[in-house]
């Protein structure tokens, strides 16, 4: 693909490592940031978002203009507003943020920039999870330089707009990624997630309007504001407009992450970019986008990879960051160990998730362990809908705990048979 | 180990305030203030969470609140070197159990524990985001990908030697 198709990643190169000031200029950089803030109105902004229906890439999909007209309209000035980029990538599988933000600070450095601008936020904070230390180090350099050139600060361009951002590096928790979790954790608190409303935008961090938006999101905002909304949506190949970081782990020749086209369809990811399954390996079946969406099998390999057709498929978009299950990989055993990731992450606010997970874990570790009874599956079933329907948890991560378990006790029902009938697990996970 | 605990530095009680007078609330500051602690200490120990808990005018049982909550925010004493393998889907489907078993076995130790001279503390991880080359692996803050028992091996002998 030629970098104009792949405009996020256009200017990565792991071997040269990220473009200063300077280097990222003369690619283009800065463009949209001196446009927005020297001849656009905030309202201009949000309404060129609406219209190129970017939609957030952190997992849930909500639409980004959408978002930030929430935001009550004063200057930054006359009111503290927040602008968040959410880097806490703890979604098994998903490692797309960290490309972005190791291989290109300053993209981020300036999506920041357009979207603080659009809501009118003079503090901005990169929550970013603290495993990620090369990720630290390159975004404070980035927001360093872009200080000294001007780009952060004191009225930016000599406007009337100030904007700055602190980095927050985190001490690990997957329910910070969460954006009301995430706004609890910067305010040095357990990080429990909020009761809604009020909503983020209206009150946020210490109560002030805040916005939280995924990295890969804020990336996009300065191509779209540089090139305008309909070229955003002619990137895509289906109803979503503008490319998509995908990637793959698991047994593929080639595991990795590649920006492509909006609903590009898995078995083009799969078997192009990650060079198909390694010799001996036949795939069974994936989770398209981290751990907390539902399992598709091979039937789906031809669904495009956008919101609403993942979710037609019985899954969802998620991340876009696919792990693969290949046929000598257990599937109790698999689940078995993304639910001890849920159970241990809960964060134990409310009851169902709280001793829920832990009871999901305990069942899954007996059935693959041989000591399961054939009413344990009666009891996964039952848990499904206890923890999974919307409604019954605080928030949403029970509900994603129990996407691949319910996906997976139908897609793989003979799997827990047999280790039932068997009393042993008929797959023994060879590594 | 509590009663031996020397009381912060200066220089570090200094950094505390300072980090807490960059927030809007000196609370905002608990996790940095936590982790700048650990930086110099390897852990938390509660004499020094106390004196952190003063200095961002937060009671102690508050903070401890915080600094339990998060994985990477040591309140018991860890070696000279923590070893946090990565026990999430993509790694465990390459073959992280074997790796672990390998390691403990060769360390002599649990998941959890400390190796007996003090020099590494072998801890699991969830998914540390380096999911194209699982199973990984984090040596303090050094990320290590596509592991395998040659690379363990190497490593452990390292980390012994180091002081």
């Amino acid at each position: 693909m030629s970098p104009a198709e792949r405009p996020l990643t256009a200017m990565i190169d792991p071997a040269a490592g990220p473009p200063d000031c300077t280097a990222y200029e003369r690619a283009g950089g800065w463009q949209a940031a001196r446009r927005v803030l020297t001849a656009m109105t905030p309202a201009e902004v949000i309404d060129i978002v609406t219209r190129s229906r970017l939609r957030g890439r952190g997992g849930a999909g909500f639409g980004t203009g959408q978002k930030w007209s929430f935001v009550p309209r004063e200057p930054a000035s006359a009111r503290r507003k927040y602008l968040i980029a959410n880097a806490d990538e703890m979604e098994p599988g998903t490692f797309k943020d960290r490309w972005l933000m190791e291989g290109n600070p300053l993209q981020l450095v300036e999506g920041m920039i357009v979207a603080a601008y659009a809501v009118q936020a003079g503090h901005g904070v990169i929550f970013l999870r603290g495993e990620y230390h090369l990720a630290c180090t390159r975004l404070q350099d980035a927001i360093t330089e872009a200080r000294q050139r001007g780009w952060l600060g004191e009225h930016i361009l000599g406007t009337d707009f100030s904007f700055d951002i602190h980095v927050h590096s985190s001490a690990g928790r997957y329910i910070c990624g969460e954006e009301t979790a995430l706004l609890t954790a910067l305010e040095g608190r357990r990080a429990t997630p909020r009761s809604k409303p009020p909503f983020p935008q209206t009150g946020g961090l210490w109560g002030a309007p805040s916005v939280v938006n995924n990295v890969e999101t804020l990336c996009n905002l300065p191509h779209i504001l540089a090139n305008g909304p309909e070229w955003f949506l002619a990137l895509g190949r289906g109803e979503d407009g503008g490319t998509k970081i995908y990637g793959v782990s698991g047994r593929v020749v080639r595991p990795g992450a590649w920006e492509m086209p909006m609903g590009t369809p898995l078995r083009q990811i799969i078997e192009e970019q990650a060079g198909g399954m390694r010799p001996g390996y036949r795939l069974r079946a994936l989770l398209p986008g981290g751990a907390s969406t539902a399992f598709v099998d091979t039937s789906a390999l031809d669904v495009p990879m956008d919101y609403g057709a993942m979710e037609k498929a019985g899954s969802r978009l998620g991340t876009g960051m696919a792990i693969v299950m290949d046929d000598r990989t257990c599937p109790v055993g698999m689940i078995a160990n993304l639910e001890h990731f849920f159970a241990q992450e809960s964060c134990g606010w409310c009851t169902p998730c709280r001793d829920g997970l832990p009871w999901v874990e305990r069942l899954l570790n007996a059935i693959e362990a041989g000591t399961g009874l054939e009413e344990d599956i009666d009891q996964l079933v039952r848990h499904t809908r206890m923890l999974g329907l919307p409604g019954r948890t605080f928030c949403a991560h029970a509900p994603g705990a129990m996407a691949p378990l319910a996906s997976g006790l139908k897609l793989f029902a003979q799997d827990f048979a047999a280790h039932i009938t068997q009393g042993r697990c008929p797959l023994r996970h060879a590594a | 180990m509590l009663t031996a605990d020397p009381p912060l530095p200066a220089t570090v009680r200094a950094e505390i305030l300072a980090l807490a007078a960059a927030e809007l609330h000196p609370r905002g500051a608990a996790v940095a203030a936590l982790r700048l602690v650990q930086a110099h200490f390897r852990w938390i120990s509660t004499p020094h969470l106390r004196e952190v808990a003063e200095l961002l005018g937060m009671s102690a049982d508050d903070l401890d609140g915080v600094a339990t909550y998060f994985n990477l925010l040591f309140r018991r004493p860890v070696g000279r070197h923590v070893i946090m393998l990565c026990d999430s889907v993509s790694c465990w489907i390459m073959g992280r159990e074997r790796l672990c078993a390998h390691l403990c076995r060769t360390l002599g130790v649990k998941p959890g524990e400390t190796t007996a001279d003090d020099a590494i503390t072998l801890l699991p991880t969830v998914c540390i985001g380096h999911c194209d080359h699982a199973p990984a692996m984090l040596v303090d803050d050094t990320l290590h990908g596509d592991v395998d028992i040659p690379t363990l091996d190497r490593l452990v002998a390292a980390l012994k030697e180091q002081p």
